[in-house]
């Protein structure tokens, strides 16, 4: 008998819209998992049960009607608790907020993929306002790794990761401002989404650096991924960033394969700081795709460098108001960087946003000369829970600050990415980042569904 | 740039949370200090990589409203 909350958002509507299975079945099968794991991993911060089984209900009274369902019909979705649910205030991960009225509406991610037929199940736990790598909350209680509830998700959108990990829903989306998608769906496990920047609408969440937010999905497969992405495009005037998304849906092309494509390793920053199953994971991917080039790409540190000024700045231009009123309901190592933030001189983030219109030339001119680029996305797998610092290459390092070193210069210019992946044979996932240039998002899933199709990167549910 | 010569950053944030008038306590001071230090040592990186004057910074105002809002 089919366990469906194994199976992928795609097999599940399959089996919806041919009627081997009733999307209130699902939608209970998934809450039971939910009640039974929740409590250990603390993924969900609320969870809706009572609009999942209506919806699941009309989805099941329109195929009794013999209606034509929509491609998603009957998939369970999360999302972190940043994005807007109706009746519910949206706490992004902070005390603060859930003295906020109820949203009166939905976000638009949630709006469009319920309009594909995908049933949303709950908010999910993540770091305070997305200022975090690790999937810690001093208010909510830490998200826990499914794969080892000692260790860390990742974070910010550390429930997204435990909640697909664990079984819990077969997508749920998250928020990327500079790896928040990418870190969990590494320490996780998972297949990870950061579109191009502007491409999927941010309208209806929470705001943390919009010079940098993005928002994307985190799944089990890399199709689940491409029909999440493609229910979402589109431009929406509620986010004066979105541009729409590539006019050609993602899903179609995912099969098309790896033939023709120039795909080269990042060097240089890209090795210096990464431990030896980052390393490791990288030569795996690379090996599969026999992609042997290395590119350098340019002024790495220097963008992580940027990227860091620009989110402690506009982060705390953002939240000002409310270090100065209600300090004290700060988780504290938040507040301590976002009032740090407050601080930083006006030029210094002006001279970042230059630097970021140069590096974004700058890495376009590679981009003319490979298709793909490959880097690690997180410097080491899951950490513990409790751990403070990660050391690499004889060198100690912050866990919070730098868990991020490898995503950061990417999303600083908005290139589409992949996480993808990868298990050792022995010990947690980590993942790899697979990158190309502005508006490619269909390289990126083209070339992760290869390597899930070769079995090279598969994600699982946790035991 | 920041000066070579690296500042008491305690004391710094101190300064500057008081003329900005943001909270600054026993407890918050510490992290404060330690993450305007973590500012002024990575900001060097880009502070100091020389780029044309002519560079635009990545986001441009845009004075016309977004296409279908009403006036």
């Amino acid at each position: 008998m089919t366990d469906w909350t194994r199976e992928t958002g795609a097999r599940i509507a399959g089996a919806v819209r041919a009627g081997d299975i009733t999307a209130r079945s699902v939608v209970e099968r998934h809450l039971d998992v939910i009640e039974a794991r929740n409590p250990a991993l603390k993924a969900f911060t609320d969870v809706t049960a009572g609009r999942a089984l209506a919806n699941a209900e009309r989805i099941d009274a329109r195929r009794r009607r013999g209606e034509a369902l929509p491609p998603l019909a009957g998939i369970p979705f999360a999302v972190k608790n940043l994005f807007d649910i109706a009746g519910l205030p949206t706490r992004a991960g902070s005390k603060i907020n859930r003295d906020r009225q109820p949203s009166e509406a939905d976000a638009t991610a949630i709006t469009r993929l319920e309009a594909a037929g995908a049933i949303l199940i709950g908010g999910l736990n993540m770091g305070e306002y997305a200022y975090d790598f690790t999937g810690r909350n001093a208010h909510d209680g830490h998200s826990r790794n499914p794969h080892d509830p000692e260790r860390m998700t990742g974070g910010s959108s550390g429930g997204s990761g435990g909640c697909v990990a664990a079984g819990m829903a077969p997508v749920a989306l998250g928020s990327d401002t500079n790896g928040s998608i990418r870190v969990p769906s590494s320490l996780c496990g998972l297949f990870g989404l950061k579109p191009t920047y502007g491409a999927l609408s941010r309208g209806g969440s929470f705001p943390f650096v919009t010079s940098l937010d993005h928002v994307g999905p985190l799944a089990r497969s890399v199709e689940d991924l491409a029909l999440v992405h493609d229910a979402m495009r589109g431009p929406d005037p509620r986010d004066p960033a979105c541009w729409g998304g590539p006019v050609e849906p993602l899903a179609p092309q995912i099969e098309t394969g790896i033939g023709g494509l120039r795909i080269a390793r990042a060097g240089g920053y890209f090795t210096r700081l990464a431990a030896q199953q980052a390393l490791d994971a990288v030569e795996t991917v690379a090996g599969a795709l026999e992609a042997t080039r290395v590119v350098e790409i340019p002024e790495a540190e220097r963008a992580r460098a940027a990227a860091f000024v620009m989110t402690m700045t506009e982060g705390a231009a953002l939240h000002q108001e409310r270090l100065r009123k209600r300090v004290s309901d700060f988780d504290p190592e938040v507040r301590d960087r976002l009032l740090a933030g407050a601080m930083l001189p006006g030029a210094w983030y002006h001279r970042a946003q230059l630097f970021r219109a140069w590096y974004k030339e700058a890495v376009a001119e590679l981009f003319r000369q490979v298709d793909v680029i490959l880097a690690p996305a997180t410097p080491v797998p899951a950490p513990l829970l409790d751990q403070k610092v990660f050391t690499v290459e004889g060198q100690d390092l912050p866990v919070r600050a730098n868990l991020g070193l490898f995503t950061q210069p990417i999303s600083f210019i908005g290139l589409p990415v992949a996480a993808v992946p990868v298990w050792p044979a022995s010990g947690l996932p980590i993942g790899v980042q697979v990158i190309a240039a502005a508006g490619r998002d269909e390289l990126v899933l083209r070339v992760a569904r290869h390597l899930e199709r070769e079995g090279i990167c598969t994600a699982r549910v946790a035991a | 740039m920041p000066a070579s010569d690296p500042p008491d950053f305690e004391a710094l944030a101190n300064a500057l949370a008081r003329a900005l008038h943001l909270p600054v306590t026993e407890e918050t001071l510490p992290g404060m200090a330690m993450n305007l230090a973590l500012a002024y040592r990575l900001a060097p990186a880009f502070l100091d990589f020389p780029l044309p004057d002519t560079l635009e910074p990545a986001a441009i105002f845009n004075p016309l409203p977004p296409a279908g809002a009403s006036s």
